[in-house]
Formats: C-alpha cells, sequence, structure tokens
C-alpha cells in the first residue's frame, strides 16, 4: 500500500519527533519551572519568547535559522569549528529547528501544571526537609505527570506536522530531511494524487487518533477546590 | 447610509477601472526578466500584470485545479502543450518566449572553475539542484551529471530546492556550496555577477525551451493577448536576452 520512500518518511519523521520531544522534556522543564515559579520582572519576556513560534509563519523562522546555521552564521561557525559540519541539510538540523519550533508545546501544559501545584505542597516537603531535587521528584513530578503527559504528546504531535521550517531548511533529502508532510507536498507537486492521498490519510489518521486518547483520557475537573 | 453607498461606488469604479489586469504565472527562473517586463507592458499598453512564481510543476497543479491565472510563462515546453491537450489552455497560442541556459554556479568566487571540472574533483559537501520531477532546470541539472558520469557519485550530496528560486537562496546563503540554477538568476551586465560560475555548455542538456500560452480563463481577455504580443516585441526580447535566455 504505501511505498518505500513513504515507510522510509514516516520512520524519520517518528524519529525527528521521538527525538525533539525527549530535548525539549530536557530544555523545556527547567524553562517551566521557573515560569511557574519566578515573580520576576523577566517572566514576562521570557514567556513571550517562548511563545513566540506559535505565531512567527515558519517561513520567518526557517529564513532565521538558515542563515544562523549556515557557514557563515553564527552557530554555523561554532558548529563547524567544533568539526559537526553546518547543520542544514541534516537531521540534527531539522531537531533543532523542530526544537524552537514545539517549544511552546512543551512548556505551556508543563507551566500550567506546574502553577496548578500551589505553593502548598512545596512548603510541607520543605518542612519535612526534602532537598529541592528530592522535592521536585517526589513531589512535583507525580503531581504534574498529567502536564507531562499532554506537554509530550502535543510536542511530538506538533513536530509530526511541521512543514515550513523543514522545507526552508531540509533540502529535501530522501530518509535525512525527506518527512512525512514534505513527501505529501512532493507527491502533489508531481500530480501523484494517489500516492499523495495514501500518505495523508496515514497523516489524517494518526493526527486524529492522537488528539482522541487526550481528550478521550482528559481527567474531569474535580469539584471544589 | 450615503457614506456606503459612496464607497460601493467608489469601490466599482476601482474595479472597472482594472478590469484589464492579466493574472500572469511565471516559472521561477523567469521572475527577474518578467519583473521588468510587466513595468514595460504596464507602461506602453496600460495594461496591469499581476505575476505569481512558482515552478512549473506547481503552477501546473495549481491552474489544473482552478487557479485564476489567465496567462502562463513556463519553464518548459511539454507542460503548456500538456494543459492545451487538457483543455485548461488555448489551442494556438503557446510560443518560445526564452530558451534558457543552465549554470553551474558558487557563492565562493573559487570553487567553480571555468570548464566544470569541480564536479569531479569534488570538495563540497552539498550540492543544490531545483526538484528534478518539478523543475526544468532541476531535470537538466541532473542530466549534465549523468552526461560526465558524475550523478552516482553526487547523489549522496544533492539538498533539493522546492523551486529554482529556493535553490538559488539555499547556495547564495553558503548553506549549499554550489548547485545548478538559471543563467537569469546570477547574471549580471552580461556576465556571472558574483561568486563562481560555470555556463554549462548546450551540449550537455536538452535545450529548455520555455513556452507562454494563454489560459482558458484568459481567453478573449485583452490584457492576456495584448501580454502573449507584448512578449514577442523588441522591448521584451532585448529584456529576455539581457537576462541571459537565448531567443528563438
Amino acid at each position: 500500500m504505501l511505498t518505500d520512500s513513504d515507510l522510509q518518511a514516516i520512520w524519520l519523521t517518528t524519529r525527528l519527533a521521538a527525538v525533539t520531544t525527549l530535548i525539549l522534556l530536557l530544555v523545556g522543564t527547567p524553562i517551566a519551572w521557573r515560569l511557574a515559579r519566578s515573580r520576576s520582572w523577566w517572566k514576562g519576556p521570557l514567556g513571550a519568547v517562548v511563545a513566540l513560534p506559535l505565531v512567527l509563519p515558519p517561513s520567518v523562522l526557517g529564513f532565521y535559522l538558515l542563515l544562523a546555521m549556515g557557514p557563515r552564521g553564527p552557530v554555523g561557525q561554532l558548529t563547524a569549528s567544533l568539526g559537526l559540519g553546518t547543520l542544514p541539510f541534516t537531521f540534527w538540523g531539522l531537531v533543532v529547528a523542530s526544537s524552537f519550533y514545539s517549544l511552546p508545546f512543551m512548556v505551556q501544559p508543563l507551566q500550567n501544571a506546574f502553577e496548578s501545584i500551589g505553593e502548598r505542597p512545596l512548603e510541607v516537603a520543605a518542612t519535612l526537609r526534602a532537598s529541592p531535587l528530592d522535592t521536585f521528584f517526589s513531589v512535583v513530578l507525580p503531581l504534574a505527570k498529567p502536564g507531562f503527559i499532554t506537554a509530550g504528546v502535543l510536542t511530538f504531535a506538533h513536530t509530526v506536522g511541521e512543514f515550513g521550517v523543514v522545507l526552508m531548511i531540509g533540502g529535501n533529502i530522501p530518509g535525512v530531511t525527506r518527512v512525512a508532510s514534505v513527501q505529501i507536498y512532493d507527491h502533489v507537486e508531481a500530480m501523484e494524487y494517489a500516492d499523495a492521498h495514501r500518505l495523508a490519510a496515514v497523516m489524517l489518521a494518526f493526527s486524529f487518533a492522537v488528539l482522541l486518547a487526550m481528550y478521550v483520557r482528559r481527567p474531569k475537573p474535580a469539584k471544589g477546590d | 447610509m450615503k457614506h456606503l453607498s459612496v464607497l460601493l461606488l467608489s469601490l466599482l469604479a476601482f474595479a472597472t477601472a482594472r478590469a484589464d489586469e492579466v493574472q500572469v504565472a511565471v516559472a521561477a527562473n523567469f521572475t527577474g526578466p518578467m519583473q521588468v517586463i510587466s513595468v514595460l507592458f504596464e507602461h506602453d499598453t496600460g495594461h496591469k500584470a499581476n505575476l505569481a512564481f512558482g515552478s512549473t510543476g506547481k503552477l501546473y497543479a495549481q491552474i489544473t485545479n482552478g487557479a485564476p491565472f489567465e496567462v502562463l510563462l513556463a519553464a518548459d515546453e511539454e507542460t503548456p502543450a500538456k494543459l492545451v491537450k487538457e483543455g485548461h489552455a488555448v489551442a494556438g497560442t503557446p510560443f518560445t518566449y526564452a530558451i534558457g541556459k543552465l549554470v553551474l554556479w558558487s557563492a565562493d568566487p573559487k570553487l567553480v572553475d571555468a570548464r566544470g571540472d569541480v564536479l569531479k574533483k569534488g570538495g563540497f559537501k552539498h550540492l543544490a539542484l531545483a526538484n528534478p520531477k518539478t523543475a526544468p532546470y532541476g531535470a537538466a541539472g541532473m542530466q549534465v551529471m549523468t552526461k560526465l558520469g558524475v550523478a552516482e557519485s553526487i547523489k549522496p550530496l544533492i539538498v533539493q530546492g522546492e523551486n529554482i528560486s529556493q535553490t538559488h537562496q539555499f547556495i547564495s546563503t553558503g548553506a549549499a556550496e554550489l548547485g545548478f540554477i538559471a543563467y537569469s538568476q546570477v547574471i549580471k551586465n552580461g556576465i556571472i555577477g558574483s561568486g563562481s560560475g560555470w555556463l554549462v555548455p548546450g551540449n550537455l542538456y536538452d535545450p529548455i525551451r520555455q513556452d507562454a500560452v494563454i489560459l482558458t480563463k484568459g481567453k478573449d481577455k485583452p490584457a492576456a493577448v495584448a501580454l502573449q504580443n507584448y512578449l514577442k516585441g523588441e522591448k521584451a526580447l532585448a529584456v529576455i536576452k539581457s537576462f541571459g535566455y537565448e531567443l528563438r
């Protein structure tokens, strides 16, 4: 049914989304924590920066990333001097781009989850002489688990749905940067509508299933409190 | 209420004044010359040409799915012929407005030599090419590499631009060291304006005959016919030539 190149694109997309989600779990958690706990003046600006990819056209992000990561850009010169080469047209280039692109989808649900925990459990933990790290792992993590699940699922799904940024820095290389959304675009451009339909149906089914799973298992709001 | 009717009237007047507009779909490689020609066209005829740029393959898909274009300037001769056959374009109107030339270009002034030996020598990580499935210049680039016997060794290094403009952007930003694009994109005062390039000899690829055609939606529209004629006129031909195209 699906061609080999379709399967290759799906597998690549899955890998990209998984790696991006893992990286954003590590990067997004401390950011969300600071945003949830801080009362400092920079909370507003930081929150705005995190939310930027929600409103920026992917072409803006793609354009800046292409220039920054190219051989004449600051990031490109850094990666080249580290012996890593330049990032455009590579899998890791897409990972970096996706991490920016999906950042708000990780941070915002986590921030909400952290905020809804409130000060009380942390204060109790502190009176029991739990260290901050201990508090985080034995109090915050379990309480914020639904937030982590939502954030992870949304980040994964949003990365799967990425298109514009990949188009601008990917270079459409089979197995490296030709993700499913680009493959569909290619099929449509080449008038291979039957192929486009098959892959598009897979994407539609996947996206719906993910969102359905999330909405079905979302707990009902507790009464009172 | 009075204000509203005045507004509506002026909108109407605006619409009639702009009635002799023509919607033109233009292959990306012809962006530069067409921007110049459209200004001359408006100045000389009073008609206004609204331009949309893209790869020929995408423009074809848009036209066959009802895009409001009235004239197509394609990057090949097959697409206009196909559109006529399928009833999306007016029979008898396709004509070759330019013959495109392919160039192997790099933003680095030293990378590409005058004979294109760099393709055999290597020393680059990425070679940019417009998608050969949809862009004639991309297909021509593939043809050149096949004829030179380097297609297999270079294949892993190929990065594809969505159209010839994006391909140029990949190279000019340095993200890809070199690539095949249209001569018209880098020509300045009759020579390659910056970086380094190899004007690929015509015997290494099939001539890129670029045909223009009046689409069904532009049938009987004076502005569409006027543009078609204008492209054959002296002024337009001079512009086309100055961008490095050959004329029929």
